[in-house]
């Protein structure tokens, strides 16, 4: 675990409704955190630009440019981790939300100490790699947050580091969903699975020649995943 | 035959053409008869009128014959007759359209009477009432009969024309017949029979071809209509029957299609009050859950800090805080139904085992709360189902929750037990037990079986529960006794096929 004490972590709340952005404001500013809000879609590079959060808290319903659009425009242009704020259990919009490229959501409504384990858990590293891991043609580099296949680095989220870390650091191991969501998201979140199989696939279709048959990362029917050492 | 029988149910054309030709039958053949009578006695009756005409000439010219000749020699007499005969039957020319008999002279002495005849009549030919009214009494009689003349194969049917003459010279008396043939005539009747035949054969034929015709007719819009309607039934309203015409068939085409739009309306109708619903149901959450999400994160802001309040205010921050939780349950719990009801749950299916959901569910929190201990009963097999995992946990902490809320049970029992289609979870307590009438009314929404136990659930969680089963395909039955316990059986199928009947069969049913 390597939290970053030099200074305070700072989230980016993006929400239009002006109490509930106020409310988890100083939610988090009490837990230690420095939050700064933006109320307009339109408006949120800007303020990320200004602000260089460590974590977004993301509302997906917005004036203007709506949540999934500001979500993929943060993301392509930073890896920084984005909490999806839903007020819809729908699962589909979730998905979507996950596919913009969001990295985990909560469920309006939510508790205080929820709220705080999720940006936690995204604030905090969750590897523990010391060396770096080579795996067939991967190389994990936990220094530099560096992943390279072939010696050409991928372009991968800090989220998605750790999940490829935590499914190389024990080759063969089988790890169910459940299991994976503890590691990586950091928290129990029963039978969540879409979040562990939206991931999953974007980060297949990174790592993997062909994603619709992985040879790194197999699925093992009704259990989870595990990781299979092409030359070990 | 059983085809046949088939048909005749099922075919209404087959029971119109087949009684049509029938019927048709019938009546020709009453009319063929009738006709055939009237042209048989027709054709007779002009014979005989020109039969006796003419054999009442012949019987003068031979009474005449007879008074001329005063002849008494018997040898003579003899000539005479046969000269008689001869010139009168020579008189036929080519055709023999009849023969001649004369019979005397007439003797009482009962001895054999001779006989003279233009051909070898057979006996039998002359009736024998005939016979009698001319050898008893004077006068012109006639009568059918059947001609057949000896050495010749068949009879013809014939009109015998028969009178008595006298011979003044001798007192003798003769009978003189006249068989006047009608093979002419009958050769006529058969060509009028044949030709009655083979019309009638011909008739019925295309009767019936008419008979097939209109009722195709009228029956092919009614067959285009069950077709349609068969498709409506099906769900396919866009359906319209071709209107020709005002007649019956074009007014039933108009009221089809009248029924049709109608129904199309409602379900559009329907169908926009089930959107709507949907779309209020997913507004209402929305705009509700974010000022309950700001109001929730202050009462609990304020909860942890009660302990800096005075009693008054901390115990408000407590009651705030529980009653929020309620409310969010209530919330959650009420849109999910809703949910339900407009049909827009919707399933996330995964391999599933429900054997690990059951050692999952003997390690709950609720339970361990409330004191309450767990046996698992043939849950170290894995038993997997397509399920949706966070429904099926769901309905097993629903009924976790209930049995530790309401049961009054110190421990509980979780089984499960697959079949080749389907897989059933058991969760069973040995509480207070529910009643015939509670087991049918414990999945009723906010039913609760003591209202006065009341331990601040929803109500809702058991309907749910039931919901999230059907959602699979599955089941999901209360059995119980009062004072004996209770005992909850979750099914759903493998493969989601419909619902089987349940791997578990519970120990109060």
């Amino acid at each position: 675990m390597s939290y970053r004490r030099t200074k305070r972590d700072r989230v980016l709340v993006v929400d239009d409704d002006a109490s509930l952005a106020e409310m988890l404001t100083i939610v988090l500013e009490g837990e230690g955190l420095t939050a700064a809000v933006c109320r307009s879609g339109d408006r949120v590079m800007e303020v990320f630009a200004d602000f260089k959060p460590d974590v977004v808290l993301l509302d997906l319903m917005l004036p203007g440019l709506d949540g999934m659009s500001v979500c993929r425009q943060i993301r392509s242009t930073s890896a920084v981790p984005i909490i999806m704020l839903t007020a819809k259990a729908d699962t589909l919009d979730v998905v979507r939300g996950l596919e913009a490229g969001a990295d985990d959501y909560i469920t309006k409504p939510f508790k205080n100490t929820e709220l705080v384990a999720r940006v936690r858990a995204r604030l905090r590293r969750t590897h523990q790699l010391a060396e770096p891991l080579v795996f067939g043609d991967i190389v994990l580099d936990p220094a530099g947050h560096t992943v390279t296949r072939k010696g050409e680095p991928l372009d991968l989220t800090p989220l998605e580091f750790d999940l490829l870390a935590c499914l190389l650091g024990t080759p063969e191991q089988v790890f169910t969903r459940e299991l994976l969501l503890e590691r990586v998201w950091g928290y129990h979140h029963p039978g969540d699975t879409k979040l562990v199989n939206v991931h999953m696939t974007r980060l297949r279709s990174k790592i993997e020649d062909d994603a619709e048959n992985p040879e790194v990362i197999r699925t093992v029917r009704g259990v989870g995943y595990q990781a299979i050492n092409p030359s070990p | 035959m059983r085809g046949i029988a088939r048909l005749w149910r099922r075919s209404i054309q087959t029971r119109v053409v087949t009684s049509t030709v029938l019927l048709s039958v019938l009546v020709i053949s009453l009319t063929g008869w009738a006709l055939l009578r009237d042209v048989a006695s027709g054709l007779a009756d002009s014979r005989r009128v020109a039969a006796i005409s003419e054999a009442r000439s012949g019987f003068e010219y031979a009474q005449a014959q007879l008074d001329a000749s005063v002849e008494t020699e018997p040898a003579t007499q003899v000539q005479v007759l046969t000269q008689m005969v001869d010139s009168l039957t020579g008189t036929r020319a080519g055709r023999q359209t009849y023969e001649l008999v004369l019979q005397g002279p007439l003797v009482d002495t009962g001895s054999a009477v001779p006989v003279r005849s233009s051909a070898a009549i057979a006996p039998g030919s002359l009736p024998d009432d005939l016979v009698e009214a001319v050898t008893t009494r004077s006068g012109t009689f006639w009568r059918y009969s059947e001609l057949s003349v000896l050495g010749t194969s068949g009879e013809a049917p014939a009109v015998v024309v028969g009178s008595r003459l006298r011979s003044p010279g001798t007192g003798d008396t003769y009978a003189m017949y006249y068989l006047f043939t009608m093979a002419e005539q009958q050769n006529t009747l058969d060509l009028v029979r044949n030709a009655l035949l083979l019309g009638g054969f011909a008739m019925v034929l295309m009767i019936a071809g008419v008979a097939w015709l209109v009722s195709r007719q009228v029956l092919n819009p009614v067959r285009l209509a069950r077709r349609i309607a068969e498709r409506y039934a099906g769900g396919a309203f866009e359906q319209r029957m071709h209107v020709s015409g005002e007649d019956d068939i074009g007014r039933l085409s108009t009221s089809f299609n009248q029924m049709a739009v109608s129904l199309q309306s409602q379900i559009r109708r329907l169908e926009n009050l089930s959107r709507l619903q949907q779309r209020f149901v997913s507004d209402v959450s929305h705009e509700l859950r974010t000022p309950l999400t700001t109001v929730q994160m202050a009462s609990e802001l304020l909860y942890d800090q009660r302990d800096r309040f005075d009693p008054q205010a901390a115990r408000s921050a407590e009651l705030l805080k529980h009653e929020l939780d309620r409310f969010e349950g209530l919330l959650s719990d009420l849109l999910d139904l809703s949910r339900f009801d407009a049909g827009a749950a919707r399933l996330e299916l995964d391999t599933v085992d429900l054997a690990a959901v059951a050692r999952q569910a003997a390690r709950d929190p609720v339970l361990v709360r409330a004191g309450i201990r767990v046996r698992l009963v043939n849950t170290a097999a894995p038993a997997f189902v397509d399920a949706d995992i966070r429904r099926v946990d769901r309905i097993v902490r629903n009924l976790l929750s209930n049995a530790a809320a309401y049961s009054g049970s110190p421990r509980l029992e979780i089984e499960v037990r697959q079949n080749e289609s389907c897989v059933s979870l058991s969760v069973r307590d040995f509480g207070v037990g529910m009643s015939g009438d509670e087991n049918l009314r414990v999945f009723d929404r906010f039913w609760r079986a003591d209202p006065a136990r009341s331990q601040g659930g929803t109500g809702l969680g058991l309907a749910i529960a039931r919901e999230d089963a059907t959602l699979h395909g599955g089941t999901l039955q209360a059995w119980g006794r009062s004072g004996e316990g209770s005992e909850f059986i979750l099914t759903i199928p493998k493969g989601g096929g419909a619902a089987a009947p349940p791997a578990i069969l519970s120990v109060f049913a």
